[in-house]
C-alpha cells in the first residue's frame, strides 16, 4: 500500500498556500477557508494514519507509511519520510494544532494572505521535522519553520515584536549551526544520513570523540525544548507572538526539541547520553523549579504561561534522561499532552485579551461573570495543566514520574524526581492564583457587556477540551502507540 | 595547426567579435536599445559555441597554453550567464552613461572574455595575460560614473590592483626559477620529483606559492587583500559591482582552485602545506567580513562585506580541496557548487537592489523601509536572495553550505566547520537587517516602484533557480560533479 499518505500530510498545507498564492486577488473569507480546509484535510488524513497505525507486537522498532527517494545523491541523502510510535503522536498533534491555530486566527485583519501562508508553511515544516527519516531533510525542515516565525511574530505580534522575533532567530540558529557540525561529523563518521541506519548501529570514531559529537547535536534540541540556561528567547517569543503563532510554538515547536533529542541524541549515542545523563537531569530538575518559581511571580497573563512552559518542558527532559522505557514514554506523552494544554491556555489567553485589550493580572478580575463560557474552559485547561486526574496532564506527568523514579540506568534518579514533584506544588500554587485572581474576584463594571466567545471560539476551544478530557481518561489510546517507538529505544540502553 | 585550433576558443573569439561590433554600431546609431540586442546576441551565440565544445574530449590547444574541459566550460557558462544577467538588469541604469553605453557594453564583454580565458588556462602566462586582460576593462568599469566616488573606487582598483598583478608575477616566477617551467602540468611533474627536506633547503617554493595564493586572494578578496572591496563595491555602478563581486570573483576561484590543484596538488606534503594557509586565510575571511558588514548602513557596502564573508566559505571548501588526495573530487564539487549557488544568489540581490536603487536614488538601508508595500515582488525577490545567502531553506545557499562542509567535514576540517558555521550566524543578523527594513519598516514614502522587464525577468530567473536547487539539487550537482572529473587523475 503505497498511496504517499505521509507526503499528502506533510505537504497539503503548502499546496493550500500556493492556491492562496495563485488565487487572482482572493477575498479574506476565501483565503481562510482554503487555509482551513488544507489544514483539515492534512488532520484528517493524520488520523486515518492513526487508525490504520499497525499496533502489533510485529510492528516494533519499524517505520510505517515509509516513503524513500534519492534526493542528493551526492552525499548519499534522501527523501526519506516515515513515523514510529514516537511521531506519529506528534504528528496529529501539529496537525491537530494546525487546523485549530487557524480558527483561532479568523478574525486576523492585517495581510490576511501573508499570514495564512505562514501559517500553513510553519505546519509543512514542522510535520516535516517529525516525519524525516534522513538528517539532511531533518535539518532541511527544522530550518524552514525560522523564517515563517521569525515573520509571524515580527509582523504580527505586539510589545516587543521585532526584538522577540529577532532573540529566536538567533538563539535557533545558534542552535541549528552546531546542529549542522554535528550532523556533517556522524556522516563523517558512519557515511550515512539515514536515521533508521544510525539507531541500529554501534557508533565508534578514531577521529573525534563522541561526546563532542553529541554534544554539538544536543545543543540545538536544549534551545529549542528549552533546557534551562537556554530558555531565556522563550518568555519573549511566546508573549510577543500572536495567539495562533503561541499556540503552536508552545503547542508543536517545543516539541521539536524534546523529539530530537529522543530521536538523534538518545537513539544514536545512547551510551553518551548514559554518562552525561545526570548532568540533563539537573538542569531539568533547575528548569521545573527555577520555571516554576519564576511564573509565580509574572503579572501578565501571556508571559504567565510562557514561563510554565519552561517548567513543563522540564517533566519532558527528566524522563528523557531518566532513560527508562517507563519515563520516555512518559516524556512523549507529556510532550502531546504540554501540547493540547499549553496550546489551549495560549488561546484563552489570547480570547481574554481581545475581549478585554489587558492581560495584566492587576486589572482583571471576576472575569467568570461576563464571560461564563471563557472561564470554564480556562479553568479545565488550567487544572489541565497542574496535573488534575482525569486530564491528560496527570496521565502524563505520573506516567514521567513513576518511570523516573523507577530508573535503575542513572543513580540518584530517584532524587532528581522527589525535587522535581516539587514542581507540581508551585504549579498548582500559580494556575490557582491566577485563575482566582482573573476569573473569581468580585467583577469590574468596565467588562461588563464584554462578550463571551462566539461560535468559532466555541468549537475550536471545545475540541481543545476533549482531546484534554478524552486522552486523560483513557491515555491508552497515545501510551499504545508511543511504547511501539520507545521499546527498540530503551532496548538500546539496555534495560 | 596553430589556426585549426582556433575553433577551441569559439566562445571567446565570438564574444570579442561581438565587443568590436557594438563599438562601431555604437558610432552610428542614436536609439541604444539596439546594442543591448546585440550584447545579448553575441553571449548566446557564445554560450552556443560552449555547449558544442562540452561534447568534445578534453584537449589542449596553443601548445599547452589553454586546455579545454568541462571544468572550464561550466566556468565559461556561468560568467557569460551573469553577464547576461548584470547587462539586463543594467536596462534602465546605463541612462547615466549618457552617450558612453556602447563602450560599457563593450568593456562588460571584453573583461569576460578575459575571464572566460583565465578559466580555461594552464599556463601562467596565458593565465597572466587573461587575468589583465579581463583587470584592465574592469578598472575603466569601475570608474565609469565619473563622479568623485566612482573614480576614486576606480584609482584605488587599478592601483592596489596593479600590485597584486605585480605579487602575482613575481611568484609565478619564482615557481619558475625552481622547476623552469611554466606550465601547471609539467610544474606538476617537477615537483614530484623534490622531497620535504630540499623544500626546507630551500624555500623558493613556499614563497612562490604564499605569492600566488596573495594575488589570487586579492581577485577573491580575501582577508588580509580584501581592503579595496568596500570602497571600490560603494563606488562603482551598481551592475559593475555585481559582476565583480560574482563573475570575476568565481573566476577567480577558479583559476585558485586549477592552479593549485593542478601544479601544487601532489606530492601530499606540498597540499597539506597550502591547506593550511587558505585554511586560516579562511577563517579571517569570513570572520571580519561577517563582522564589519553587521554595523553597515550602506546596502551596497554591506553586500561587498558580505561576500567577503561568502569568499570565506568557499575558502573552507578549497582547504579541503588541499587536504584531500587527488582522486578525491567531492570537495572541488562542493567548491564549484558553492559558486554555481553563490553567484545566482548574489547576483540576484544586485539586480533588486539596482532596481530599487535606482529609483530611489539612495543606497542606505534606512530608505529600503516598507519595501514590501512599494513594490512587493522586488521585495519578495531581495528576501529570497537574502534568506539564501544566510544559508536557510528552502533555497541553493543551505545546499551548497551542506554540501561544501560536508567535504571539510571528511577531510578532517571540523574545526573550520564549526567556525564557519558560527559565522553563518553572525551573517543572519545583517542579512535579516535589511529583511527587517523591507518587510517590517513604514514605508518613507507611498510611491510605487516601477521595474522595467529586463529586470523582472533576469531577478525571476535567479529567484527561480535559487528556489529549484534548494529542493532538488540532484541535477545541478551532478552537472558540478560533472565539471570537476577532470581533476580526478
Amino acid at each position: 500500500m503505497n498511496l504517499n499518505l505521509l507526503s499528502w500530510i506533510i505537504f497539503l498545507p503548502i499546496v493550500g498556500l500556493a492556491i492562496i498564492a495563485l488565487w487572482p486577488k482572493p477575498s479574506q473569507r476565501t483565503i481562510k477557508w482554503i487555509a482551513l480546509v488544507a489544514a483539515l484535510l492534512s488532520f484528517i488524513l493524520s488520523l486515518y494514519a492513526f487508525l490504520v497505525f499497525d499496533r502489533s507486537s510485529a510492528a516494533v522498532g519499524h517505520m510505517q507509511f515509509v516513503e524513500k527517494y534519492p534526493w542528493i545523491p551526492a552525499i548519499n541523502s534522501y527523501y526519506h519520510v516515515g513515523v514510529d510510535g514516537l511521531s506519529l503522536p506528534l504528528v496529529i498533534l501539529m496537525t491537530f494544532l494546525g487546523v485549530l491555530s487557524i480558527l483561532i486566527s479568523w478574525k486576523i485583519q492585517l495581510r490576511p494572505k501573508e499570514y495564512f501562508s505562514w501559517l500553513l508553511l510553519l505546519e509543512t515544516s514542522i510535520l516535516g521535522v517529525f516525519t524525516s527519516l534522513d538528517l539532511v531533510l531533518f535539518f532541511l525542515f527544522w530550518e524552514v519553520e525560522l523564517i515563517p516565525m521569525f515573520f509571524l511574530i515580527s509582523i504580527w505580534g505586539s510589545g516587543r515584536k521585532e526584538y522577540a522575533a529577532y532573540k529566536y532567530l538567533i538563539y535557533t540558529l545558534v542552535g541549528s549551526a552546531f546542529m549542522l557540525a554535528g550532523i556533517l561529523c556522524t556522516y563523517f563518521i558512519t557515511h550515512t544520513f539515514d536515521m533508521t541506519v544510525l539507531a541500529g548501529i554501534d557508533i565508534t570514531s578514531s577521529v573525534m570523540p563522541l561526546t563532542a559529537l553529541f554534544f554539538l547535536l544536543i545543543i540545538g534540541f536544549a534551545i529549542k525544548l528549552p533546557v534551562f540556561p537556554f530558555h531565556t528567547w522563550l518568555p519573549d517569543a511566546h508573549t510577543n507572538a500572536p495567539t495562533a503563532a503561541s499556540v503552536i510554538l508552545a503547542g508543536a515547536l517545543l516539541k521539536m526539541g524534546g523529539y530530537g533529542m529522543i530521536r538523534i541524541c538518545v537513539s544514536m549515542l545512547p551510551q553518551i547520553a548514559v554518562i552525561y545523563a545526570p548532568i540533563m537531569c539537573t538542569l531539568a530538575v533547575i528548569g521545573v523549579i527555577y520555571g516554576a518559581a519564576v511564573t509565580l511571580r509574572q503579572m501578565d497573563l501571556k508571559r504567565l504561561i510562557a514561563y510554565s512552559s519552561v517548567s513543563h518542558m522540564g517533566y519532558v527532559l527528566l524522563g528523557i534522561f531518566a532513560l527508562n522505557q517507563v519515563s520516555l514514554a512518559g516524556a512523549s506523552l507529556q510532550m502531546f499532552s504540554h501540547g493540547v494544554i499549553t496550546g489551549l491556555l495560549f488561546a484563552m489567553v489570547g480570547l481574554v485579551y481581545d475581549k478585554t485589550h489587558t492581560r495584566d493580572l492587576n486589572n482583571l478580575s471576576g472575569l467568570a461573570r461576563q464571560m461564563p463560557v471563557i472561564a470554564v474552559v480556562f479553568s479545565i485547561a488550567g487544572l489541565a495543566s497542574l496535573g488534575l486526574p482525569g486530564t491528560v496532564g496527570f496521565a502524563a506527568e505520573f506516567i514521567t514520574f513513576a518511570g523516573s523514579f523507577a530508573s535503575t540506568v542513572i543513580p540518584g534518579m530517584q532524587v532528581f524526581t522527589l525535587i522535581a514533584i516539587l514542581g507540581i506544588v508551585l504549579t498548582s500554587g500559580y494556575i490557582l492564583w491566577m485563575l482566582q485572581r482573573v476569573f473569581y474576584q468580585h467583577p469590574l463594571d468596565k467588562y461588563n457587556g464584554v462578550g463571551d466567545a462566539d461560535l468559532v471560539e466555541k468549537i475550536s476551544t471545545f475540541a481543545f477540551v476533549a482531546v484534554i478530557m478524552l486522552i486523560g481518561i483513557c491515555p491508552a489510546i497515545l501510551t499504545n502507540v508511543i511504547n511501539l517507538g520507545i521499546a527498540p529505544i530503551a532496548k538500546l540502553i539496555g534495560i | 595547426m596553430m589556426i585549426d585550433q582556433l575553433r577551441y576558443i569559439a566562445p571567446e573569439i565570438s564574444l570579442l567579435c561581438f565587443a568590436l561590433l557594438i563599438v562601431l554600431v555604437d558610432l552610428f546609431v542614436t536609439g541604444k536599445k539596439i546594442l543591448q540586442v546585440l550584447v545579448a546576441a553575441g553571449i548566446l551565440i557564445s554560450a552556443i559555441f560552449s555547449i558544442i565544445l562540452w561534447s568534445i574530449p578534453t584537449t589542449q590547444a596553443f601548445n599547452s597554453m589553454i586546455a579545454i574541459d568541462h571544468f572550464g566550460l561550466f566556468f565559461k557558462f556561468l560568467i557569460l550567464g551573469s553577464t547576461l544577467l548584470v547587462v539586463m538588469a543594467s536596462y534602465n541604469y546605463v541612462v547615466k552613461f549618457a552617450r558612453f553605453q556602447g563602450e560599457y557594453y563593450a568593456l562588460l564583454m571584453l573583461s569576460a572574455v578575459g575571464l572566460m580565458l583565465l578559466v580555461s588556462a594552464i599556463n601562467f602566462i596565458a593565465i597572466y595575460v587573461s587575468l589583465e586582460l579581463s583587470s584592465i576593462s574592469l578598472y575603466v568599469l569601475v570608474g565609469f560614473l565619473k563622479d568623485k566616488q566612482s573614480s576614486e573606487a576606480g584609482l584605488k582598483y587599478l592601483i592596489l590592483g596593479a600590485v597584486a598583478s605585480a605579487i602575482l608575477l613575481y611568484g609565478m616566477s619564482l615557481v619558475f626559477g625552481l622547476t623552469g617551467s611554466i606550465g601547471l602540468t609539467s610544474i606538476s611533474e617537477h615537483l614530484k620529483q623534490l622531497t620535504l627536506n630540499t623544500l626546507l633547503d630551500s624555500p623558493v617554493l613556499l614563497i612562490g606559492m604564499v605569492l600566488l595564493i596573495a594575488g589570487f586572494g586579492f581577485k577573491i578578496a580575501s582577508v588580509p587583500f580584501q581592503m579595496w572591496v568596500p570602497d571600490v563595491y560603494e563606488g562603482a555602478p551598481t551592475p559593475v559591482t555585481a559582476y565583480l563581486s560574482v563573475a570575476s570573483k568565481a573566476s577567480g576561484f577558479a583559476i585558485f582552485a586549477r592552479v593549485f590543484i593542478t601544479a601544487f596538488g601532489t606530492p601530499g606534503w606540498l597540499h597539506n602545506e597550502w591547506s593550511m594557509i587558505v585554511a586560516i586565510l579562511a577563517v579571517l575571511t569570513m570572520t571580519v567580513g561577517n563582522i564589519i558588514a553587521v554595523v553597515q548602513t550602506n546596502i551596497k557596502r554591506l553586500l561587498g562585506y558580505s561576500s567577503i564573508a561568502q569568499a570565506g566559505y568557499l575558502m573552507v571548501g578549497l582547504a579541503a580541496i588541499g587536504m584531500a588526495e587527488r582522486s578525491n573530487i567531492s570537495a572541488t564539487a562542493g567548491l564549484v557548487f558553492f559558486i554555481l549557488s553563490y553567484a545566482l544568489t548574489n547576483i540576484g540581490a544586485f539586480i533588486a537592489i539596482i532596481a530599487i536603487s535606482n529609483k530611489i536614488n539612495s543606497d542606505n538601508i534606512g530608505d529600503y523601509s516598507g519595501m514590501i508595500k512599494r513594490s512587493p515582488l522586488l521585495a519578495l525577490g531581495l528576501t529570497v536572495c537574502l534568506v539564501s545567502l544566510t544559508g536557510l531553506p528552502p533555497t541553493a545557499g543551505l545546499i551548497a553550505k551542506i554540501y561544501i562542509f560536508s567535504g571539510a567535514v571528511s577531510q578532517g576540517l571540523a574545526w573550520l566547520v564549526i567556525i564557519a558555521v558560527i559565522n553563518t550566524v553572525i551573517s543572519a543578523f545583517y542579512y535579516f537587517k535589511v529583511v527587517k527594513a523591507v518587510w517590517l519598516n513604514e514605508p518613507t514614502s507611498q510611491e510605487k516602484i516601477t521595474t522595467s522587464w529586463p529586470e523582472w525577468l533576469s531577478l525571476a530567473i535567479c529567484c527561480l533557480f535559487v528556489v529549484i536547487i534548494g529542493i532538488i539539487p540532484g541535477f545541478f550537482i551532478n552537472i558540478t560533479q560533472a565539471a570537476v572529473k577532470i581533476f580526478g587523475l
